[in-house]
């Protein structure tokens, strides 16, 4: 049996690949809340307080495009929505923790931890400490997030434009996809998913984020269905 | 007032993370619910990959010679075949790259 702090190092490994494309995501992001007029602790407080990249980014671009407050919050609703899937699938492993651990741990639930925190559920017999694992992956991407900000608050756009590192971000999560790509469901479903925010990624409110995802478990229900 | 909406903004973010952790019981997922649920990470995903390669900033089409369909078909097949997570992304960055800067 692993100890606690044992899991614990396996998930900061096991999600540190991912920090590659998360680090200067952060520093993007917090050089872009600079540019857009917001001061260093409002940008900074975003990460800290909201702790979703994406959705911090159109918060802060709505903001200053002058849209109300109550667009800019249902948007960064609606982006982070997909949280609720990814609760969903972790409650299982989690489900006996104590409620001030489901609170504390649940802050720390993010794309890329609970894809690598998931597949070591997934892969381990169920043992006690497993959840140290989700703690390990969450804490490290959450300081590397809070870290990255705050140097791209202050060291402006040290990372060039050219570089276009905003596309580290569909590499980090093609990463975490290819495992799957062995299996011919999953890969249908993927494409319909995929295509279906393709196709929506104009919606209001970045509905797209939540619809295309429901249309892709929609899917994968049907085929679930013929494979009986 | 824009404090406040970082404020409610941060707690609605929290309540999409603790809501389904705290409220779900075992009891409550069936066989065929978490067969459907293994499938969270190949719906989700793909839907921020696919608009992330083949839009540009404004959400049109990008062309077919784009650097990021260049990147990201060759992260694709380099993850496929290594499944490292670095060579992944290192291998998509730099062939990206290639494309911008060489060619």
């Amino acid at each position: 049996m692993r100890s606690k702090y044992e899991i614990f190092k396996i998930g900061i490994k096991d999600v540190a690949p991912h920090l590659l494309s998360v680090f200067p995501f952060g520093i993007i992001f917090g050089a872009i809340g600079i540019e857009l007029g917001f001061s260093p602790l409002f940008t900074y407080a975003t990460s800290l307080i909201i702790f979703g990249g994406a959705s911090q980014i159109v918060f802060l671009q709505l903001l200053s495009g002058g849209a109300s407050s109550l667009i800019a919050i249902a948007s960064v609703g609606v982006i982070n929505s997909r949280h609720f899937l990814y609760g969903a699938v972790l409650s299982e492993y989690l489900q006996k923790l104590s409620l001030i651990k489901k609170l504390f741990i649940s802050y720390f639930i993010v794309d890329q931890g609970f894809a690598v925190s998931n597949q070591y559920f997934k892969k381990n017999p169920i043992e006690k400490s497993n959840h140290y694992h989700l703690i390990g992956s969450g804490i490290i991407l959450w300081f590397i997030w809070q870290v990255s900000t705050i140097m791209g608050i202050y060291l402006g756009s040290i990372v060039p434009e050219e570089l276009g590192l905003k596309f580290a971000i569909p590499l980090t999560f093609i990463a975490i996809i290819v495992n799957e790509l062995r299996k011919l469901d999953h890969v249908f479903v993927m494409i319909i998913s995929g295509l279906a925010a393709t196709f929506f990624y104009n919606a209001p409110f970045k509905t797209y984020i939540i619809i295309s995802p429901l249309i892709g478990l929609f899917a994968a229900m049907i085929i679930n269905k013929f494979k009986k | 007032m824009t404090w406040t909406s970082i404020f409610i903004a941060g707690i609605l973010t929290y309540f999409t993370r603790m809501s389904m952790v705290t409220l779900i019981r075992k009891e409550m997922i069936s066989d065929n619910l978490r067969k459907i649920l293994n499938y969270v990470p190949s719906v989700v995903f793909p839907s921020i990959i696919f608009p992330g390669v083949l839009l540009d900033d404004f959400g049109a089409f990008v062309t077919i010679s784009d650097p990021k369909i260049f990147g990201a078909i060759t992260a694709l097949v380099i993850g496929f075949f290594t499944r490292n997570v670095i060579l992944t992304i290192v291998s998509g960055l730099s062939s990206y790259w290639i494309v911008i800067f060489v060619f």
